[in-house]
């Protein structure tokens, strides 16, 4: 399998350094200034992506207006404040509802697609369906986001003109702008969206069992649906682990697609954590209430993170 | 399903064709019409591009009457050719820093005697599990304070700091698997750990470092939360920001909407059958991510 767990770093290779005896102070120095290599990585990732999460928890102690500057400090204040406000409860049900929807159409219903298209009989025909799906996965989301907005109006869109055209009119309605329906408008965008790259990488995962196993089957009589169960989902399953954490810590950070398709609207309806943290930093200007609420993605995230990382520790499958 | 045609001789012939045949036009319907249900919509977009905004309002799926392309025109001109260059500048300036501080770190990490690695690599590859809608609010206060707001080289160090560690992971893993003979050649030839870097190791990483670019440009193009917290000035918009901000100030004109989106997702749509090899080799290497 490709995933390569974090942890296999400990091997010193010496080779292109490893003349004169370690020890001496002149190769000592020649080791400590290796350093230069990782040197600027260490400093930017250090200064842009580390220090900014310490200084996420310093901010969310405080109350700080962004245009006056006015900084005081409230203590746990904020972290409060999150468990009274409805909208984080309605955000927090909107992310999980993303990461099971999502586990459904893009771990499984992708798994299911990618076994498809690799029991195809010819290369060219599995190919070319691999490509077709990924397709929306390499258009950004902004533009895939802006499009299903138009698809989902009532007046110029494709789905209500769909649902009128087959007799179903009693269905039609403003998708986004009902506060029942407008999550599950933007995750069903999403699934439109991402469950291409997921079916592409199970396709990966699967081209990498040996097909002799199949073979095998097919000698003792396994029908497709046998060998599908008995054989692909078994050997791929570290796959679809591997798919199910990421999956719930994409879902965790959503951001783009209900920014630009309903900014959380209507009535607060369909804000996830991300949204929600840009509303009360940027716009109503609660940067220490925004911090906090980046907070609470900053432990998911780091729950997924972790799992992830146990995850690819263990013992891999080997063919 | 070539395997059935195997299985033939084990049941009787017949019914055994029926099912096969059945499945076989099941399967392929089910996987065209899942196309059709991804493709339209994309084509739909393009085809609005060329429509004005009574056909917009009309019926959906007509085809427009003419094929002009004055919509396209019209907001590359109003805006999106603005768009596209701070997007590419962007895009370049950031994919070359990552790839290189990347290999370098990568290179730093497989083939020096550098003390305490394991917590160097553990400190980069760390930073894949941080996400960068965490990190916003105290990045908006560093960059005012850098006087880099609302500017594009915000973006292009986000943009590096926070792929460096996604493209190390690949590219270190490259370097694992290369045979250390060339290095270890050049040492006794008296290369510096310099030539050795430019003249062999990363010649020989070129199809992880390709991989990595593509990636990068496909992340770099479409990003959307820094860039509209960051770019959102005047001037240096990229074009997913510009987007949306064509969306508020022309959103009555569709078409025009329309066409600006289409320009804006065709570059990387090439992009990506171009170079769609190198693309699956980065996704399946950086599947650990």
């Amino acid at each position: 399998m490709a995933v390569t767990g974090v942890n296999s770093g400990a091997v010193t290779y010496g080779a292109a350094t490893g003349q004169g005896a370690s020890g001496t102070p002149r190769s000592r120095l020649r080791n400590l200034l290796s350093f230069r290599w990782v040197a600027v990585a260490v400093i930017l990732i250090g200064w842009f992506v580390y220090y900014p999460i310490v200084d996420n928890f310093i901010v969310s102690t405080t109350d700080q207006d962004i245009f006056t500057g006015e900084v005081s400090d409230v203590g746990l204040a904020n972290y409060d404040r999150l468990l009274h406000d409805p909208v984080v409860w309605t955000s927090l049900w909107n992310n999980s509802l993303y990461a099971v929807i999502s586990i459904v159409f893009q771990v499984f219903g992708a798994f299911l697609l990618a076994a498809i298209i690799e029991g195809l009989g010819s290369e060219r025909l599995r190919r070319f369906w691999r490509a077709i799906y990924f397709v929306p996965s390499a258009i950004s989301i902004t533009v895939t986001g802006l499009l299903f907005y138009f698809i989902y109006q009532p007046e110029i869109g494709l789905l209500d003109a769909a649902l009128r055209s087959v007799g179903l009119d009693a269905l039609v309605k403003p998708w986004l702008g009902d506060p029942k329906t407008a999550i599950y408008a933007i995750i069903a965008m999403s699934q439109w969206q991402g469950f291409g790259y997921s079916t592409l990488l199970f396709a990966i995962a699967i081209q990498k069992i040996p097909r002799e196993l199949y073979d095998a089957a097919i000698i003792d009589g396994a029908g497709p649906s046998r060998r599908l169960w008995s054989i692909t989902f078994p050997l791929t399953r570290e796959m679809t682990g591997l798919m199910i954490i990421i999956t719930i810590t994409g879902a965790f950070q959503v951001f783009n697609e209900v920014m630009v398709m309903t900014a959380g609207g209507p009535n607060n309806s369909s804000q996830v954590l991300g949204t929600w943290l840009y509303q009360q930093g940027f716009i109503e200007n609660n940067f220490g209430y925004g911090a906090a609420i980046a907070g609470v993605i900053f432990v998911v995230t780091m729950v997924t993170g972790i799992a992830q990382l146990l995850y690819t520790r263990r013992r891999r499958v080997q063919f | 399903m070539t395997k059935l045609s195997a299985i033939r001789p084990l049941r009787p012939a017949s019914r055994m064709n029926v099912w096969a045949v059945i499945s076989k036009t099941f399967l392929h319907a089910f996987l065209i019409c899942l196309g059709i249900v991804v493709i339209y919509p994309l084509i739909w977009m393009a085809l609005n591009g060329f429509k004005n905004n009574a056909q917009i309002f009309g019926n959906p799926f007509a085809l427009p009457i003419g094929w002009s392309w004055a919509n396209y025109v019209q907001a590359w001109n109003q805006g999106v050719r603005d768009y596209v260059s701070v997007s590419l500048l962007v895009t370049v300036a950031s994919g070359l820093c990552t790839v290189l501080v990347s290999a370098w770190t990568a290179f730093g990490l497989t083939r020096t005697k550098m003390p305490a690695k394991p917590l160097v690599v553990g400190f980069v590859l760390g930073g894949l599990m941080l996400s960068p809608t965490v990190a916003v609010i105290p990045l908006v206060r560093m960059m005012q304070a850098l006087g880099l707001y609302n500017t594009y080289w915000a973006l292009i160090i986000l943009y590096t700091a926070f792929r460096v560690p996604f493209s190390t992971f690949l590219i270190r893993a490259y370097m694992l698997d290369l045979s250390r003979d060339l290095d270890e050649a050049a040492v006794m030839d008296g290369a510096s750990e310099g030539q050795i870097f430019w003249r062999i190791t990363l010649p020989l990483c070129r199809p992880i470092v390709v991989s990595c670019v593509i990636l990068h440009v496909l992340f770099a193009w479409n990003e959307y939360l820094f860039a509209m917290i960051f770019s959102s000035g005047v001037g240096a918009q990229t074009l997913p920001v510009g987007l949306t901000s064509i969306m508020a100030t022309h959103g009555t004109n569709y078409a025009e909407v329309f066409a600006a989106m289409t320009i804006s997702a065709l570059p990387i749509v090439i992009v990506f059958f171009a170079a769609q090899r190198y693309f699956i080799r980065g996704l399946s290497d950086g599947i650990g991510k």
